[in-house]
């Protein structure tokens, strides 16, 4: 259940009931094109780029029992985890009919991780499962993100995007005020980008972190000056969702680099 | 399950229908309604989030201007200038150019402030600071003095506030109006 604070939902003044047409923003870009050159050459280095720290840590996680069974991922999906589907990593999130719940690359490992009959799973986010989720979206880099956007999915969608729209904290802005308005303008010293997904795991220089992009609409929530949106609830699922989805076409970089 | 929600769930309806249950459900159980009463402690603590802080100074927006300062007060140029650079209580330079010397980085979402007080009377000046959406609904900016009540899932340190305080507010007022 969405848990929501009717107090503040009276506030429907704060929700911007934007028209479909005005979103309109044009093409996409990734946010690697609105990053200082210097950032970018560390990202195109493997050696310079930090975030292959995180691949790294993946890859031998990726590679190890599970916990409490003997199984190790690489048993299935190989070593380097070339038995992935490049085209199905650039699919998530995925909407599961099944389990009626958004399902991010992150939990489509964690649960896999379980299912091999693990005794403790981890909670979402822990530093292992970052990691896993950097390497194993790693292996897709290059791919397009091809999030769905037809049937079961569309209400979910519009779902985030109206959650996109909303203003959050004493800062009182929206995502949609930033990365769909201004793009391309600076606030102080940085470049505004247009907030794609398509880079994330993202090592971030702000923090020194990798970070997935849940964790990255949490702390810009904080910055915000908002309640951060807990991990794993529904509204950071249909906010993840809606922003990968604005991503569809632009190619995969994890672990990218980025402010 | 995932649970969305739409415009439905901001109507009356909504509110009351969860209390007809829960008052049909204590019927059926014999339970005395005055049982409902034990919610109150809980209401209480969000009344006290919606509820205006107490050193909230309300204002008027007469053809688009505040006349009046906040609660009366003074603003002095030389806090205000200060209040303005500072990251945390004004950043005014996140989104404007100021003219101030030595200042290199500096946003360009809003327009520039130099002769800010050339274009705009004071009172004029005090609505876009303390909430310019009276003027531009969709303004992406924030409401300086703007009523708590309308923020939308504050942090917990930021709860029941306003941006800068009503003397912050007059004294970024008081250094602009020197922007000529």
């Amino acid at each position: 259940m969405i848990r929501f604070y009717k107090t503040t939902l009276l506030f429907c003044g704060l929700l911007l009931v934007i028209p479909a047409t005005v979103v309109q923003a044009g093409e996409a870009k990734s946010g690697y094109e609105y990053i200082k050159p210097e950032s970018r050459a560390m990202q195109d280095d493997d050696f310079e780029n930090p975030g292959m720290l995180a691949v790294e840590k993946g890859q031998v996680l990726f590679n190890q029992k599970q916990n409490g069974t003997d199984k190790a991922c690489a048993e299935c999906h190989g070593e380097d985890g070339a038995n992935l589907n490049r085209e199905n990593i650039a699919r998530y999130p995925v909407y599961s009919e099944e389990a009626a719940d958004i399902v991010t690359l992150q939990k489509r490992i964690s649960r896999c991780r379980d299912n091999t009959g693990s005794s403790k799973s981890l909670p979402t986010d822990h530093p292992d499962l970052v990691n896993l989720e950097t390497f194993v979206r790693n292996r897709a880099v290059g791919e397009a993100v091809n999030v769905q956007t037809d049937g079961a999915i569309t209400e979910l969608l519009q779902a985030g995007e109206q959650l996109y729209n909303t203003r959050y904290g004493l800062i009182d802005m929206a995502c949609y005020h930033c990365h769909d308005l201004y793009p391309g303008q600076m606030i102080r010293g940085q470049k505004i980008s247009q907030g794609q997904g398509n880079g994330f795991p993202a090592y971030r220089l702000g923090t020194g972190e990798i970070t997935n992009l849940h964790q990255r609409i949490q702390q810009c929530l904080t910055l915000m000056r908002a309640e951060p949106f807990a991990a794993d609830s529904d509204e950071i699922n249909l906010l993840g969702l809606y922003i990968m989805s604005r991503s569809n076409g632009l190619r995969i970089e994890t672990p990218a680099v980025r402010y | 399950m995932l649970t969305l929600y739409t415009i439905e769930s901001l109507k009356p309806a909504f509110i009351f229908k969860p209390l007809n249950h829960a008052i049909k459900i204590m019927q059926a159980h014999k339970i005395p309604i005055l049982f409902l009463l034990t919610w109150l402690p809980f209401s209480g603590m969000t009344s006290a989030q919606d509820d205006l802080p107490d050193d909230y100074c309300r204002w008027t927006v007469v053809d688009y201007a505040i006349a009046e300062p906040l609660c009366g007060l003074a603003g002095d140029a030389q806090r205000g200038s200060e209040i303005v650079t500072d990251g945390y209580r004004g950043n005014c330079l996140a989104c404007h150019q100021l003219p101030i010397p030595g200042i290199e980085a500096y946003g360009t979402i809003g327009p520039p402030l130099t002769g800010i007080a050339a274009r705009l009377s004071v009172p004029m000046i005090r609505l876009r600071v303390v909430d310019t959406r009276h003027i531009n609904p969709m303004s992406i900016m924030p409401g300086f003095y703007r009523d708590p009540r309308l923020i939308n899932r504050p942090g917990e340190e930021y709860r029941g506030r306003t941006f800068l305080s009503a003397q912050q507010v007059e004294d970024v007022i008081a250094y602009m109006a020197t922007l000529k």
